[in-house]
């Protein structure tokens, strides 16, 4: 039921007052501008994080030693001890929630001068010593060669694995690293194999400029006995992590004697939590968000409501004389709110394009920009089209209501009234 | 085609009660060029609000052309208002951002009449008061009379029974007045029911009766023969 003349009629009335219909336009376009920019980056934000996690377990913990707090068992307080890998094998049998156990060593630190040579290059880099384990609980994604296997923990090989930036820098960029020789911390390593992180977590240090040594080999190249400085450890499914980060730190804590009650000796992080709190925050920024939003949007609806009154009261005698001449109280109705309504829509559609645009663009510029090792921790801002609709359909309903209350007074408005108006 | 029987009226603001209508009794036949005079406070905007369908009336009988008007709906006292009566009033009233065709037509967009008819029935009407040339101009680029005689073919467009004007020279000077009255009374001639709210004698002269109010009730009728001799009165005035 298109109706030119009726358009034509709310054309007018609109644009008659262009700056205070602009005004009103732009309280809700404003409004849903803003939702849609606050909704596209907490999920910018949220996707940056999650895309930069996503492959890594959550279901898991990681502990490492410290100095006893307590005294215990004739033990002064203050003691250094260390795991060492008989812990290993007696958590691994007496845990049998356990899904993945993989210890881990660190030696020379990327901040303590060079430590790998090959030829005339030096660097210096993170020296970790592996079990082939790890990379179930912290993806890597082989580029040449492979990860470290069992062979090479068992038979402790002098072999490495080493990070992409490390390849980059110790060897020119058409060379095959695989087979070639680096000599780390004083010993001769064969490079079997180039990695690439696909998280965005690291433990100590970057994994791409670390060097991988088989676990076994370091502990017995760097004379550390069977000590171990660092355990990952993953749940099995249904089992919370929390279970088995408990049980596991009191059987070691037992067979180090130190007291069950000590919470410093063997510290622990457990991603599990972590991962819980980060969900839940983004609930929370998700909630503001649309608080927000919506609170900035029924303003803008308040807004358009208000005017309509102003309009509905400069325009009485308008209104008084269609009465007059036999407008029916519907037609009138009808004229308040398709103003409104249209109003609220063209200018709210506005704010829905321009949000969307802005997130699009906004995608484009971080795409385009080189696939870096500095990840930013904001991609992808995106909304999706449910709330897109969500807002559409807020707006038309916004409208409505921003009709209806001064449609209601329009039809107070005797014509005697209005027409005695002088 | 219009009796009114003891009619009464009363605004009530807060406490207040102003009986403005106290039993007023009127009779206006078929084709009739009347005229109501009357002091301010007399009752004449309340009488012509009745008349017109525009306010209900407390007490008494109002039948317009045998239909009795009591308890419309906003939208029967639409209906009856587009179908029966056209108004006139002394502002023009014209919708400022619609041309005169435009305005002349409005009548007939509220009878749903397709929009190059009614244009058409418009331009007609416009061109019968000689403005045909000012058909697309708006109200502001026009004169008063001009716009005056818009606003007539904006009462006459939907075929009326009664046109009723409230001070239709009120806002002209006395040439354009005499020239809008000269419509009227043409109007008149086709056999249309034409009342004049009016304070201005030499205008109420110029119709066939002249009907005054005072204090709510018709104080005196003028009409016929004595209506030369109340022409010659307002000469000498």
């Amino acid at each position: 039921m298109f109706d030119l003349d009726r358009w034509n009629e709310i054309w007018h009335a609109l644009a008659k007052n262009k700056v205070r219909s602009l005004l009103t336009a732009f309280g809700v376009f404003w409004g849903i501008f803003m939702l849609i920019i606050m909704a596209g980056a907490s999920n910018g934000l949220k996707n940056g994080i999650v895309e930069g996690v996503a492959k890594f377990a959550t279901n898991s913990c990681f502990m490492w030693s410290n100095q006893t707090s307590e005294p215990y068992k004739g033990f002064k307080r203050g003691r250094y001890w260390n795991m060492d890998s008989d812990d290993l094998t007696y958590v691994l049998n007496n845990v049998p929630e356990i899904e993945y156990l993989s210890p881990k060593n660190f030696g020379s630190r990327m901040n303590g001068g060079p430590n790998t040579i090959r030829g005339f290059k030096n660097g210096s880099y993170n020296v970790k010593g592996d079990y082939p384990e790890y990379v179930k609980i912290d993806p890597y994604t082989v580029l040449m060669g492979r990860w470290i296997n069992e062979m090479d923990i068992l038979e402790k090989r002098k072999v490495c694995v080493i990070g992409q930036k490390v390849f980059e820098q110790m060897f020119d960029a058409k060379e095959n690293p695989l087979g070639e020789y680096l000599k780390i911390s004083g010993v001769y390593y064969q490079v079997v194999g180039v990695i690439k992180p696909e998280t965005q977590i690291n433990i100590n240090g970057r994994a791409e400029e670390s060097i991988f040594l088989p676990f076994t080999t370091m502990q017995q190249t760097y004379n550390m006995g069977n000590m171990v400085h660092f355990l990952a450890i993953t749940a099995k499914k249904g089992v919370p992590v929390s279970v088995v980060e408990e049980k596991v730190k009191a059987l070691i804590k037992s067979r180090h004697s130190i007291a069950p009650t000590d919470t410093q000796a063997l510290n622990s992080v457990n991603i599990e939590q972590q991962f819980q709190q980060i969900s839940g925050l983004f609930l929370a920024i998700g909630m503001l968000t649309w608080i927000v939003g919506i609170g900035t949007l029924m303003a803008g609806v308040i807004g358009v409501s208000n005017i309509m009154l102003v309009i509905v009261k400069e325009r009485t005698k308008e209104i008084g004389v269609q009465r007059a001449l036999g407008a029916s109280p519907r037609t009138i109705i009808t004229q308040i709110m398709l103003e409104s309504v249209s109003l609220t829509i063209v200018a709210g559609y506005t704010g829905l394009s321009l949000g969307v645009g802005l997130l699009e663009l906004v995608n484009k510029i971080l795409e385009s920009r080189p696939a870096t090792g500095d990840r930013a921790f904001f991609t992808h801002p995106e909304v999706s089209i449910t709330v897109a609709l969500a807002s559409l359909l807020v707006l038309v309903l916004a409208g409505l209501f921003a009709g209806s209350i001064p449609a209601k007074r329009a039809l107070l408005i005797k014509p005697i009234e209005a027409l005695r108006e002088e | 085609m219009i009796s009114i029987q003891n009619l009464h009226k009363s605004y009530v603001t807060g406490n207040n009660s102003l009986h403005v209508l106290k039993g007023l009794n009127l009779e206006i036949g078929e084709g009739e060029f009347v005229s109501i005079m009357g002091s301010s406070g007399s009752g004449k905007s309340t009488l012509l609000n009745i008349l017109g369908v525009l306010d209900d009336y407390d007490q008494g009988d109002y039948f317009l052309n045998g239909k009795k008007i009591w308890g419309l709906t906003e939208t029967q006292a639409a209906i009856t208002r587009n179908a029966m009566i056209g108004f006139i009033f002394q502002s023009f009233n014209l919708i400022s951002f619609k041309n005169a065709m435009e305005n002349v037509a409005l009548p007939l967009y509220y009878q749903k009449i397709s929009r190059k008819k009614r244009n058409m029935i418009a331009l007609e009407y416009l061109d019968r008061l000689g403005l045909k040339p000012w058909a697309h101009h708006l109200p502001s680029e026009m004169s008063g009379g001009q716009k005056q005689r818009v606003a007539i073919a904006r009462a006459l467009i939907s075929n009326p029974k009664i046109i009723l004007a409230d001070e239709p020279t009120g806002a002209l000077d006395s040439q354009t007045s005499m020239e809008v009255m000269e419509i009227l009374k043409n109007v008149n001639d086709q056999g249309i029911t034409v009342i004049i709210v009016t304070h201005e004698h030499d205008i109420a002269a110029m119709t066939k009766k002249i009907i005054r109010l005072k204090d709510g009730i018709i104080g005196e009728v003028i009409t016929n023969g004595d209506l030369q001799l109340y022409r010659d009165r307002v000469k000498s005035e």
